[in-house]
């Protein structure tokens, strides 16, 4: 399916979506409480057919000149059936950042979210094992990739 | 070449220089006798250009640094010609070490190790930007060693991001030159006390 076509099925089936203009794909945002739901349809409705993640990221707007405070949570998925690919974005409250884990749905996802918890500081709802990937023990909490993370010891401020 | 043998006889005969050959003269003179000739060298001078013309790099690669590295080492650039012959998966069994990239605090334990594994003497080349000071990384980065002379020390360094294939040579055949040259850090005496 073209960007058309997947925008006009995805409406049918999630008229609570809205939906971004421009991009080479199409870009979806969507309430962080109806992630869980959509991703289900997204992942096992036959004519959509979603079965890779191939893309999780999170990304913090604070500190930019746009003047948002908010975090945004981005899905890169991708159907190896159809080829076709989507991505969803959902905006996440920065002092308090919750979404339900996918890990069940795209076993990659279990990975990808631990790292965004780590690095971020999003808890993921349900995770099965959520806890630090790559840094270090004595990490919990500090989420380095944070735009205010400060480290004095080994960060040179520029 | 030494000045510690006598050159008062005629028949004494240098040896070709390093500028002749390209860094690959061997040290010493030549007493000439009838019917041939016999070398006169130090040891020392003998074992240090032994040692420098037989250099196994560890294959110890942590970003893009490594895939110049492996382009020196594959056939249009070739740095087996120069001695550094294989490169080897064990410290146990490797020279030198090509710091080929960026340093992270995770990793630091990890060349500390390597380098201990190796056997003396023992050398270092750090590679590129994030090997000298962290590079691209100095700045607004928590996870990043400032270069790896923090954690063992450098015999040369060689500047680049990447450093260009020839870049390496280069830094290689500096790295003969001082083996060659002189004393290594293991055959120096220790230092007098209070210096």
């Amino acid at each position: 399916m073209n960007v058309e076509e997947l925008k006009i099925q995805i409406s049918e089936l999630f008229p609570a979506a809205s939906y971004e203009e421009g991009g080479e794909w199409l870009n979806i945002n969507i309430e962080p409480n109806d992630w869980l739901a959509f991703a289900k349809q997204l992942r096992h409705d036959e004519s959509l057919f979603f079965d890779y993640l191939f893309c999780l990221t999170c990304i913090d707007w604070s500190q930019t000149p746009a003047g948002k405070t908010h975090l945004t949570m981005v899905y890169h998925l991708s159907s190896t059936k159809y080829r076709h690919n989507l991505v969803v974005k959902s905006k996440l409250d920065r002092n308090n950042p919750e979404i339900e884990t996918v890990s069940h749905i795209w076993r990659t996802a279990d990975f990808h979210e631990r790292e965004v918890y780590e690095m971020f500081g999003v808890n993921f709802l349900n995770h099965p094992d959520l806890r630090l990937l790559i840094l270090p023990d004595g990490w919990e909490g500090k989420n380095p990739m944070r735009k205010d993370f400060e480290d004095p010891v080994n960060m040179i401020k520029l | 070449m030494s000045e510690n043998f006598s050159n008062n006889s005629e028949s004494v005969k240098v040896l070709p220089t390093g500028e002749d050959l390209g860094g690959a003269s061997f040290p010493g003179k030549i007493e000439e006798i009838p019917g041939g000739g016999i070398v006169l060298s130090k040891l020392d001078d003998i074992i240090n250009w032994a040692r420098s013309n037989s250099l196994w790099p560890l294959t110890f690669a942590t970003s893009c640094c490594g895939i110049e590295m492996m382009a020196v080492a594959s056939a249009k650039y070739d740095f087996s010609r120069f001695g550094f012959e294989v490169a080897r998966a064990t410290p146990r069994q490797a020279d030198v070490i090509i710091i080929a990239g960026t340093i992270v605090n995770k990793m630091g334990p990890v060349l500390k190790r390597l380098y201990d594994q190796m056997a003396d003497p023992k050398y270092v080349i750090a590679m590129g930007a994030c090997a000298i000071s962290g590079g691209p990384f100095f700045y607004n980065t928590y996870s990043v060693v400032k270069g790896a002379d923090h954690i063992i020390p450098v015999d040369v360094y060689v500047a680049g991001c990447p450093p260009r294939p020839e870049a390496l040579l280069h830094a290689l055949i500096t790295l003969q030159q001082k083996i060659k040259s002189g004393l290594t850090r293991e055959q120096m005496p220790p230092s007098p006390k209070g210096v």
